[in-house]
């Protein structure tokens, strides 16, 4: 390739919001002498702006959309759909954090600056249309994220959290590598579409050695979004994490590791679906009734989210077995929808659980209506939303999944999955009883007021849940008509 | 040219592989398992070479470089968490970091 077509300005462009998280994060790092001094709100409202800016330049960047980097980038509908969620979901995290790092005399600039490398890793990882761009910002994501996940330093249960995350998050690496050599040995190729090609075209490689590579990526991959029989580190996580980071892990580099998921299943695994759709089907089984059976027996509210989390990434495997159109749309729409909920549930936690993290068990939620009746109105409406309630984004989320999954034939899946809500809602209820129910608890009584951080934090993902569940179209249009994978 | 044959140096790969997963798995010092995952993803690098030499390409030595790169990465990184992890519990057995039960 002549120099001159190495880098050009239409290439820059569909980059920009990774380059401009990348340049805010080392900003922050380099300005933290002097900022320190000032206010220690600066940094916050510095990520906020760098976010802000990356949001803009993502939409931006899809003005124009289209190759970038000799193929190694695609900025389509389907990586914007997912850099603006990622994007979205780091928003979220930052304007609960103020509050929590204040409490915690914790505020620094690696916190920011780590956030926003995490986002442009997984922002990298949504555009990526090349294996081993896929693994490089899955592992600029993970990497960020597993010195998030052990921030407070001190907290025994977050060191533990953070060498759990590393571990197995480095293992499941492992295994996506070894997948990605394999197809790279049979196919030559380790771009999406032309693997697809590969696999169609008259010299198809030995159905044995892909299929391999398939499985290894398929671990890999289950993995990264906590999906069973390999999510046995999430519940560890994402309790011993500090809460607004629990919220980010729950969504963030969880929706783009499913972004990933889809893509390379859907577009370069796509021939040989016959292989890999009983995989599939038998992950989202197991993981949607290991996630709400064991979420029943908990009585930390960190836990018991995370248990919903694996029961919840069992629902957007459906859509993935349904492996269809319309399958891609509704596990984009249900990962949106999620992203709100979840974060904003978390959000209330941490807003809940005081200095050291004391209060996260349900008792703690007694009594939160009659004290502080907006959050546990705002908690509510996620609750609800995470059960499937009409008129929220978390019912036609269900809604689409399971629709596809029938179109798709997979009735057993359906039922059994239905079943598995029905059983959801239970745990989700207990929290509401325990809220509108009981005599105040000690953390109701002395929960803080609502910072303006705070109220924006649940507010806005309130918001974004009753948009979703009231005008879902709007989303599920754009959704579909960017969940043609294969071009 | 090639004395020993492509696929005595994939099952090379393969055996390494499976060493570094049941290291991860049944070794009980946290260093011991780190370095299993570093032993997994240097047999991937072995593997992409081998396979690079095989389809007379360039880029599978490449890769190898962004695995090392990354490798090194979390290298950094996993170090630290282990220190952390060392300073406030002065242990390095992974069975005795169980503390978030109900």
């Amino acid at each position: 390739m002549p120099v001159s077509n190495f880098v050009n300005p239409a290439d820059l462009v569909r980059f920009l919001p990774e380059i401009i998280l990348t340049v805010m994060g080392t900003l922050l790092m380099v300005l933290d002498p002097v900022l320190h001094k000032r206010s220690s709100y600066a940094f916050g409202h510095l990520s906020l702006l760098g976010l802000a800016a990356a949001l803009v330049a993502s939409v931006y960047a899809f003005r124009d959309p289209g190759p970038a980097f000799g193929g190694m980038l695609m900025v389509d509908g389907f990586a914007t759909f997912f850099r603006v969620l990622v994007i979205g979901v780091g928003i979220l995290t930052i304007l609960p954090s103020y509050r929590f790092l204040a409490r915690h005399d914790a505020e620094t600039s690696e916190y920011h600056a780590l956030l926003l490398y995490s986002i442009a890793g997984q922002c990298l990882m949504v555009s990526a249309n090349e294996l081993i761009m896929i693994f490089l910002g899955l592992e600029i994501s993970s990497i960020a994220s597993y010195i998030l996940a052990g921030y407070l330093r001190d907290d025994k249960r977050a060191n533990e959290s953070a060498l759990k995350y590393f571990l197995l998050g480095s293992f499941a690496t492992g295994f996506f590598l070894y997948g990605v050599a394999f197809i790279y040995g049979s196919t030559g190729t380790v771009n999406l579409t032309s693997v697809h090609a590969a696999l169609t075209g008259p010299n198809a490689p030995s159905p044995v050695f892909v299929g391999v590579a398939a499985a290894l990526m398929f671990v890999g991959l289950a993995f990264k979004v906590s999906a069973a029989p390999f999510q046995v580190w999430a519940p560890d996580v994402y309790q011993g994490a500090p809460t607004p980071v629990t919220a980010f892990l729950s969504a963030g580099p969880k929706a783009a590791a499913f972004a990933i998921f889809l893509r390379i299943f859907m577009t370069s695994f796509q021939p040989i679906a016959n292989g890999w759709e009983p995989l599939v089907w038998g992950s989202a089984l197991l993981s949607m009734t290991i996630g709400n059976f064991a979420a029943l027996l908990q009585s930390n509210v960190k836990r018991l989210l995370a248990y919903s989390s694996i029961a919840h990434a069992g629902y957007v495997l459906v859509a993935l077995t349904a492996r269809s159109d319309v399958g891609t749309a509704a596990a984009m729409f249900y990962l949106a929808a999620y992203a709100f909920m979840n974060v904003g549930a978390f959000a209330v936690v941490s807003h809940l659980s005081g200095r050291g993290e004391r209060y996260q068990n349900v008792d703690d939620f007694a009594g939160l209506g009659q004290k502080q009746p907006l959050t546990a109105a705002m908690l509510t409406i996620f609750l609800l939303s995470l059960i499937g309630v009409p008129l929220t984004g978390g019912f036609f989320g269900k809604f689409y999944i399971f629709k596809a999954a029938l179109e798709s034939h997979l009735v057993w899946l359906t039922v059994l999955g239905l079943l598995n809500s029905a059983v959801a809602a239970y745990y989700y209820l207990r929290l509401l009883v325990m809220m509108y129910m009981h005599e105040p608890s000690e953390a109701a009584t002395n929960a803080e007021p609502l910072s303006f951080g705070l109220s924006a934090a649940l507010i806005l993902p309130a918001l974004g849940t009753l948009v979703l569940g009231i005008f879902p179209s709007w989303v599920l249009e754009f959704a579909g008509r960017s969940s043609n994978l294969v071009k | 040219m090639s004395a020993v044959p492509i696929s005595w140096y994939l099952t090379l790969s393969a055996v390494i592989f499976a060493l570094g997963v049941a290291g991860f798995l049944f070794r009980h010092n946290i260093i011991t398992v780190f370095m299993s995952i570093e032993l997994m993803l240097n047999a991937v690098n072995l593997s992409f070479v081998t396979f690079s030499y095989q389809l007379k390409q360039v880029n599978g030595h490449l890769f190898t470089f962004f695995v090392m790169v990354v490798a090194a990465a979390e290298a950094a990184v996993g170090l630290a968490i282990i220190l952390t992890v060392f300073k406030n519990r002065s242990t390095l057995n992974i069975d005795d970091i169980d503390s978030m039960k109900n």
